[in-house]
């Protein structure tokens, strides 16, 4: 699977990641490298195979609806980069 | 003092030979000479750890110490820690200090230790050498123009420099083991669920496991035993009781039946590495164990599986740094989007942007299939050849690393290099394995790692094997010049 | 041409739950910015997700309600996509096992007919929290907007319909019937006011008799019925028109402004956003047998259909009227204590009738009546029992509603008693007869056929000299028998 510095921009924006110029070329050879490592994969026979999304069989444990939790806003406010009136504040979003 | 084991110092603070005051204040001095030398410790928590010494001592008198009361740690910087400063070796969070603990950190607050900072890392564990931190590289004790492994290479270098005598780990794909083997010392990986992920740093979740680093299997056997619990608050947390690790330490080693996987014996280990790998299997048929020859016919496929898998899932849990509610936050965002692109662009290095890339294309529409999926598969496969052996023999044995500490930049701008590090090591993560790696030997002066795999949950028998070839030879006490 | 319209709806409902689906944070409405989301809605470091049993007990409750497959073995996925709203940038969600799979829901139209619309399936999910646009926040000259993630992980669930209905009507009716099945389970509060059901509309059109779908856009965020209706009519219109003009839809999401009455395009979502979805490796699968089911199955509470059913039977109301007060479970339950405590059919009228105006006309829920069941119970069995008239009732229903106690109470302080007393009747009559000598000729003058007009006359003077209490139809009885007695 071969990338292009195009597929590299269209994934920079999706995870949002600012690539400056100077190192897109270096950032494009590079995981052309790790894709061509992990093409290896096509080669496994996986038919019939379920795919394993944990490494135990163990299920799911469920919580009681209880409220456990008490109102720390100051504590977690005080480590953030920008809060006014107990409001996180970013740049106006205009929808 | 700083030779000692956690054993030791256990059983000097019982004894009244020495304080927990008196070691604490010695590691700390020693820190403060030697570390700038191999730059082990991102944080040193020294008045706390003095504050928390003396209360130690205290309690120690009034006869009511709990196992690791007064005895000092260091924890690797990627668990929260409440109040100070958690940094998972990375610019985003160089001002994120927590207002909570890990639940790893809780135990050993519980067990009564004493913490005398938190140890260098890769950036957010993606790594295998410590090359990546934000706060620089970690020099090898054993030879400072070399790596210490990775990503946990802050908490080995610490350990073989002597500067503490137990650390906390994590390890993705290799990140407590590699650098063991690397810096000399033993450290283990318990089976996935066994130690609680709750306020450890993500990297990726299904991969991910907290585990004891020190300079003896006894001593990871005793930190075992403060850091495993039923957590509630992680889902993946196993419910199931918590033996005491050191009490089958000195079971006898006859009849043991040791699996040699052919595929990690072949090209690419470094011949001084084999032969210091073969001549401790000697020692363990000396002591009465049977070596068997295994095949894990899908071993090829663990490092590219592990390469879809481990960053796709870090595409996702490091979404949330984002600079709005903690961390680094770019200067003056004019709008929501250069507010996003500009703090990743600046606060993450370039080890895990890569990473977050190439998991967000693993993950993309019309991608997904061929890759994401297709490794999920090659895991059960993975799984599938350890469960086949193990049903054969008891535990499974090689090399932990292909080669002794290789100098920095050697891997230079080649990722693919670097991930072959983690070739023998990678596996167990993938099937949720535990795993551990003990000195066996040095090369060139600089130390080999024996790895040990075990079945689900089968860590005391580990701990036991490495215990039992750390009563017959010395490899763990072998110390780099200078630092005895 | 003749176009027919294809709509489907995605309908968020909150769950009433105490926690969040995945912390142990207050979910409760109203509270202070940020004051209940914890370390784990903040999406801190290191923080781990563990589910809400009762979402999942709400969710088969409602799949059970729908006669919908509950899946035995479910999981959750992450849904990637960056806003400030959603702090781990990626949605905890459910996409190739949901909870609940196919069912479907019956309603029933104004000129009777019914038609069953099917569910495709329904998830459980996490809310995210808001965004606050207002206020004048500033930072360096930049206008800020505020995040309060309060909102953030309370438990949805997702409702996914097929396009089965095919106008404003039917997807009014729909949106009505699930309100009141989730009501009625009590799993929603159903305060649409306040965000508890948020509904999406799929809207389409094509040439009548077509079996292709045209392309389709999506209208977000509608949170009342009556937006909901007029959404779908402006769109309809839109899309027709564009096409008639040689225009093509654009597939798009669409908000819809209910004060201005205008939609238009969303500017930054989608576009073409790749969420991106995988397994949650925190989670692990969801496993219940068939015990837990059947045991749920057992519990649920009557369903508006059965209650319906129930009150034609139990109560002789008509299907109209039973389908009115059955529908929302806050309302079957007023009906039902203050049919209890007087008369069944009174009590319907008086709740669909001046009750409802009421409070439409100071927007309010039945939940917040000034009157309650009880009282309007007691004001209706004195009305009943003769004691008042019904225009007397108007009165103490008036007083009732304006806070001035029960209807006993007010009966009493204000003197409404009806005069029914045989003597006083006779009385009135005769007072009104001996002082009305013109009209009482006149009316013996009259042809039977303009007599009973004639009576209004006296009754008006009765009322009068009575204060309105004197009870209409003795008089009226009396009246006649005196005279026609002079006839």
């Amino acid at each position: 699977m071969t990338i292009e510095r195009a597929d590299i921009e269209k994934l920079a924006e999706l995870a949002r990641i600012e690539l400056n110029d100077a190192t897109i070329t270096e950032t494009t050879r590079s995981i052309a490298d790790v894709l061509a490592l992990v093409d290896q994969l096509q080669a496994a026979n996986t038919e019939g195979v379920t795919p394993m999304a944990h490494p135990t069989d163990a299920i799911q444990r469920l919580r009681p609806d209880v409220v456990t939790e008490t109102n720390q806003r100051e504590a977690f406010q005080a480590i953030a980069p920008a809060v006014e009136g107990g409001l996180y504040l970013v740049p106006k979003v205009i929808d | 003092m700083h030779n000692k084991t956690l054993a030791e110092i256990i059983a000097g603070l019982n004894s009244g030979a020495f304080s927990s005051v008196e070691i604490t204040s010695h590691l700390l001095n020693r820190i403060r000479q030697l570390d700038p030398q191999y730059n082990s410790f991102i944080t040193v928590t020294a008045e706390a750890a003095l504050a928390s010494a003396e209360a130690a001592d205290r309690q120690r008198a009034s006869g009511n110490a709990p196992l690791f009361c007064g005895v000092p740690i260091a924890h690797k910087d990627i668990f929260c820690t409440n109040g100070v400063r958690t940094s998972c070796g990375s610019k985003m969070l160089n001002n994120f200090v927590p207002p909570y603990d890990a639940t790893v950190v809780e135990n050993f607050a519980r067990a009564g230790a004493v913490i005398l900072g938190k140890t260098n890392m890769d950036e957010f564990a993606m790594g295998s050498s410590n090359e990546t931190s934000y706060y620089g590289p970690v020099k090898n004790p054993w030879n400072i123009h070399c790596v210490p492994g990775g990503s946990s290479g802050g908490s080995a270098a610490a350990l073989a420099a002597r500067l503490t005598p137990g650390a906390t780990a994590t390890d993705t794909g290799g990140s407590i083991r590699q650098p063991a083997a690397l810096c000399g010392v033993t450290g283990l990986k318990p089976t996935y669920g066994r130690v609680s992920r709750w306020g450890m740093i993500a990297f990726a979740s299904s991969l991910d496991q907290a585990g004891p680093m020190a300079r003896t299997a006894e001593d990871c056997a005793l930190m075992l035993n403060a850091m495993a619990s039923f957590d509630p608050k992680d889902s993946t947390s196993i419910d199931r009781e918590v033996p005491d690790y050191t009490a089958d330490l000195n079971q006898p080693l006859s009849g043991l039946k040791i699996g040699i996987p052919k595929e990690y014996f072949g090209e690419g280990l470094n011949p001084g590495t084999e032969q210091a790998v073969r001549e401790a299997l000697t020692e363990y048929e000396k002591q009465g164990a049977t070596l068997v020859e295994i095949s894990l016919p899908h071993s090829h496929l663990a490092v590219p599986a592990y390469y879809v898998i481990a960053p796709a899932e870090a595409s996702a849990n490091l979404s949330r740094f984002d600079g709005v509610r903690y961390g680094y936050r770019c200067e003056d965002p004019k709008d929501l989007r250069d507010l996003y692109m500009r703090t990743r662009g600046e606060g993450f290095g370039d080890e895990v942007k890569r990473r977050i890339l190439v998991g967000a294309y693993c993950l993309s529409a019309g991608y997904y299939d061929a890759y994401y999926r297709k490794a999920q598969q090659v895991r059960r496969l993975i799984k599938q050849d350890f469960v086949d052996a193990f049903a054969t023999v008891d535990v499974i044995m090689g090399p932990t690393s292909p080669s002794p500490a290789f100098a920095f930049g050697a891997k230079g701008d080649d990722p693919v290099a670097m991930y072959l590090e983690d070739v023998y090591t990678i596996a167990t993560n993938l099937a949720g394995l535990p795993g551990m790696s003990l000195p066996c030997g040095l090369v060139d002066n600089k130390p080999v790692g024996l790895q040990i795999i075990g079945d689900y949950f089968d860590e005391g028998l580990m701990l036991n094997a490495a215990h039992q070839f750390q009563r017959a030879t010395n490899w763990h006490q072998r110390t780099p010049e200078g630092l005895e | 041409m003749q176009w027919e319209t294809v709509i489907g709806l995605e309908v968020h409902v909150q769950l009433a739950t105490q926690s969040k689906i995945f912390s142990g944070a207050s979910t409760a409405f109203g509270a202070e910015p940020n004051t209940q989301a914890c370390a784990i809605d903040l999406a801190m470091p290191g923080t781990l997700p563990v589910p809400n049993e009762q979402a999942f007990r709400d969710a088969i409750m409602f799949g059970l309600a729908i006669d919908a497959d509950i899946a035995r073995t479910s999981m959750f996925e992450r849904k990637n996509y960056f806003y400030p709203d959603l702090p781990k940038a990626y949605q905890t969600t459910q996409l190739e096992k949901p909870i609940v799979g196919r069912g479907h829901v019956d309603i029933e139209l104004a000129d009777g007919s019914k038609k069953s619309i099917r569910i495709h399936h329904a998830h459980l999910e996490e809310d995210a929290g808001k965004s606050l646009h207002e206020g004048s926040f500033e930072i360096h000259g930049h206008g800020m907007t505020g995040i309060d993630l309060n909102r953030a992980g309370t438990p949805l669930i997702e409702i996914v319909s097929e396009p089965d209905m095919r106008n404003a009507e039917e997807a009014v009716a729909f949106a009505r019937k699930l309100h009141s099945i989730v009501t009625s389970l009590g799993i929603c509060d159903g305060n649409m006011s306040q965000g508890s059901m948020r509904f999406d509309v799929n809207i389409s059109v094509r040439p009548k008799g077509s079996d292709t779908l045209g392309t389709r856009t999506e209208t977000k965020n509608l949170n009342s019925f009556k937006f909901m209706e007029d959404a779908i009519a402006l769109e309809v219109e839109r899309q027709i028109d564009l096409i008639e003009d040689g225009g093509k839809v654009i597939q798009e999401t669409r908000l819809y402004n209910g004060d201005t009455k205008q939609a238009r395009a969303m500017r930054s979502k989608e576009e073409a956003n790749d969420y991106r979805y995988f397994p949650c490796p925190d989670l692990l699968p969801i496993v219940f047998d068939d015990d837990y089911i059947e045991q749920i199955r057992q519990s649920l509470p009557e369903l508006p259909d059965a209650r319906r059913d129930r009150f034609i039977e139990q109560y002789g109301l008509s299907r109209y009227d039973a389908n009115s007060l059955s529908g929302d479970a806050a309302i079957a339950q007023f009906f039902q204590t203050a049919a209890a405590g007087s008369d069944a059919k009174l009590a319907a009228n008086w709740i669909m009738g001046e009750l409802s105006a009421r409070l439409n006309a100071e927007d309010r829920d039945i939940q917040d009546s000034p009157v309650s069941a009880e009282q309007l119970a007691g004001m209706i069995a004195r009305l009943k029992d003769g004691t008042i008239s019904s225009k007397m009732a108007k009165q103490v229903f008036d007083a009732m509603w304006n806070g001035e106690g029960d209807a006993d109470g007010i009966i009493e302080a204000r003197g409404l008693k009806q005069v029914s007393d045989s003597g006083a009747i006779e009385a009135l009559v005769d007072d009104v007869i001996a002082n009305s000598p013109q009209q009482v000729d006149n009316y013996r003058n009259a042809d039977d056929a303009k007599r009973p007009k004639m009576l209004g006359y006296f009754v008006g003077q009765i009322m009068k000299a009575s204060k309105g209490q004197a009870n209409p139809q003795q008089v009226n009885d009396v009246l006649l028998e005196k005279l026609n007695a002079l006839l």
